[in-house]
């Protein structure tokens, strides 16, 4: 079982061919075992791949974590009527960018997930909402799907199974909020991209009021390893109730930033480590767990294992284990400011606490980073926060208040010295990449 | 900018394969408006009213989805997109001091377009991109890790009419009108130019390999590979 088992610090699964000559081709994908795991799971029953990818423990890679099979198994009976697969490919949660680099560099991993996803809950057409502002990523998912029909992979009789797919390639046209599983769906129906109420969840009626899976990309990529390897072997990584591997996205302040793919529980210590440390001369101040909507950490949490679990206990998110890391030369004002700003501008409008009180602690935030705001403004943004958290329609609003929440909490003297010295403390050139260089 | 008959027609057409993807026609409306601005540079009003016409939808309908996303342009677009990331980790980075830059030597602001017609410039959000912060996209391509000078030099290049390539993506960037056409979904070939990952993308892989570190072999047995110990 999991607890025994020491695995090595990086886990490369997904990530195991980026590296490989033209990896985005199929030849370059079948020659690491492409497709053996679509192979594998034509020649079981549907329900059995639920199963296993029940046993697996996998878990959603799209932020909130549900479990996957759990998910597929919520499908209603077969009516006879379209069931769908929707891929969420709209990676736009600041700090995350790990599904972009995936789908670049593997798209056929992505496809083979929702070719064995697909089997599994009865799908005859899935869809690949992918954001619209990654034009050769797009590029990449198009060959990819017309390769795979052409190798027998899509379309009719897959593989001599009788089994029947198409897939849809379609690119959004940029907002955040389409990310948002309900959302995603009105966009590809043709509409504003914004939430609907649930339930009825996507289960019972998602694209086109029928039975749909929207899952995301990282989560349909795991699938083949699993149905490949199987659920002991995915769960031999990972913790109890977070298992497996996952990819871990650092940024911002740290020597070697890039994907880290390693078990889940992994600190953020142990990924500094393999990272070649926060930036030489400098000291890690705050850090983002999983993207701009968890709350921040501070250098007291590098200890935390980052499971889903174990994140939450400490106050935070799991998340897309975007790992957005600053060093003690970023004014965390600023931060915030920049973060309320982006929630403001993709706030979709639907509901007020969202539209107004993103605006309002927009409003706020300005002139306390200024300089201009007093010690009665924090409690006025806690107080905006509390009229959004909980009252919001989507988990956008929730997650506006992450960041302005947590920056207080850890970081109240600091907005204070804002205000006493009537300014900024902080010269943003020193937080720069080509701080100290001459190429301005 | 009125649409000519005979391009009317031919994207009426494209406009029916697009919706031919799709079980429910409607859901073809996010692609035809990158299709009928790849024509115009901006979704205009001649082509909402062909969406609409081909959709069954009123103008007023197909108008309320265009708003909605920030990637359809209301008035003509130059030929370059030019986006700075602003978001947080960016801004920090160096994003704002790359976008200030920017603003004063092309004399533009946030969604405005030089007089040559040839650059619009951006404050964009998050691209899923920070391991190559600061970013810049042009016309939705990466440009990584960028400097107030390098990316000023991009946009002098584009400029000049020289064909610029981005740090991952096609061998050049292509102008918006034609990146807004493979976004409607008609692929231009360029598909297997450019890398497959950039340097941060494989920093992970790369250190694994160096350590002989790998997942487990089988069922959890947990081969316990790691005897180096370099980092
Ligand atoms: C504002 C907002 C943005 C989101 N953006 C994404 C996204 O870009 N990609 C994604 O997979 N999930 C995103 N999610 C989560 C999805 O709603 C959903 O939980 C997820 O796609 C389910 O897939 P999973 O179970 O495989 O994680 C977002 C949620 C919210 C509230
Ligand atoms: S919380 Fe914000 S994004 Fe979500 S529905 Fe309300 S206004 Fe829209």
């Amino acid at each position: 079982m999991a607890e025994s088992i020491t695995t090595d610090p990086l886990t490369p699964v997904l990530s195991a061919t980026w590296g490989a000559d033209r990896s985005w081709t199929l030849q370059t994908y079948e020659q690491h075992e492409g497709y053996a795991g679509l192979r594998a799971a034509l020649r079981q029953q549907p329900g059995e791949i639920i199963d296993t990818v029940k046993e697996s423990g996998l878990r959603g890679r799209g932020g909130a974590g549900f479990p996957t099979g759990m998910k597929w198994g919520f499908l209603p009976k077969p009516d006879g009527g379209p069931r769908y697969l929707v891929v969420n490919a709209d990676e736009s949660e600041p700090g995350t960018c790990k599904d972009i680099p995936l789908m670049l560099a593997a798209p056929h991993l992505l496809v083979e997930g929702v070719v064995i996803t697909s089997f599994a809950i009865g799908c005859n057409h899935a869809f690949i909402y992918v954001r619209g502002e990654v034009v050769h990523v797009y590029r990449r998912l198009m060959q990819a799907v017309e390769e795979a029909y052409a190798a027998g992979y899509l379309g009719r009789n897959i593989l001599g199974s009788g089994f029947d797919l198409d897939i849809t390639v379609h690119a959004g046209a940029g907002a955040y909020i389409c990310g948002e599983e309900t959302a995603l769906l009105d966009s590809l129906e043709g509409l504003r991209g914004q939430p609907r109420l649930k339930p009825p969840f996507p289960a019972v009626a998602g694209l086109y009021a029928r039975p749909t899976v929207v899952n995301n990309v990282e989560s349909i990529a795991s699938v083949p390893s699993i149905i490949r390897r199987g659920p002991d072997w995915f769960k031999s990584m990972g913790t109890e109730k977070s298992t497996g591997y996952g990819i871990f996205s650092l940024s911002g302040h740290v020597t070697r930033p890039g994907q880290y793919e390693a078990p889940l529980g992994t600190t953020l210590r142990q990924l500094l480590d393999l990272a070649g440390g926060i930036r030489e001369g400098h000291e890690l101040k705050f850090w983002t767990p999983g993207g701009s909507s968890t709350p921040i950490f501070t250098a007291e949490h590098l200890d935390v294992p980052l499971d889903f679990e174990q994140v939450a206990a400490a106050g935070s998110m799991l998340g897309t284990r975007a790992l957005q890391i600053f060093d003690e030369t970023t004014c965390v004002v600023r931060a915030t400011l920049r973060w309320t700003e982006f929630y403001a501008h993709e706030s979709c409008g639907k509901c007020t606490p969202c539209r107004e009180g993103t605006f309002w602690m927009k409003q706020v935030l300005r002139r306390l980073e200024a300089g201009q705001g007093t010690e009665e403004d924090l409690d006025t943004l806690l107080d905006q926060c509390d009229n959004i958290l909980g009252r919001a329609f989507c988990a956008l609003g929730d997650g506006a208040t992450s960041p302005v929440m947590s920056s207080i909490k850890y970081f109240r003297d600091e907005f204070i010295a804002h205000q006493r010295e009537g300014r900024c403390p902080f010269d943003p050139v020193a937080s720069t990449l080509f701080a100290g260089a001459d190429i301005q | 900018m009125a649409i000519p008959a005979q391009t009317r027609e031919r994207l009426a057409t494209e406009c029916r394969q697009i919706m031919a993807r799709y079980p429910q026609r409607r859901s073809a409306l996010l692609p035809m408006l990158h299709l009928v601005q790849s024509e115009e540079g901006y979704v205009s009003p001649d082509g909402i009213a062909l969406c609409a016409e081909l959709l069954d939808l009123t103008a007023a309908e197909v108008a309320a989805v265009a708003t909605f996303y920030t990637q359809f342009k209301r008035h003509p677009n130059g030929e370059y997109t030019v986006g700075v990331c602003t978001n947080t980790l960016c801004a920090v980075m160096g994003g704002d001091a790359i976008y200030d830059s920017l603003s004063e030597h092309l004399g533009v602001g946030h969604d405005e377009t030089t007089e040559d017609g040839k650059i619009t410039l951006e404050r964009i959000e998050c691209n899923a991109a920070c391991d190559y912060a600061p970013v810049v996209m042009v016309n939705w391509e990466f440009f990584d890790n960028q400097t107030p000078a390098s990316a000023r030099e991009v946009t002098d290049r584009l400029r000049a009419g020289e064909d610029v390539a981005p740090t991952r993506g096609a061998a050049k960037v292509c102008t918006f009108k034609e990146i807004s056409r493979v976004l409607a979904g008609f692929p231009d070939g360029r598909a297997n130019e450019g890398v497959g990952a950039g340097p941060a993308t494989l920093e992970g892989v790369r250190l694994a390999e160096r350590n002989g570190w790998k997942a487990p072999s089988q069922d959890g047995d947990g081969t316990q590979s790691g005897p180096s110990e370099e980092k």
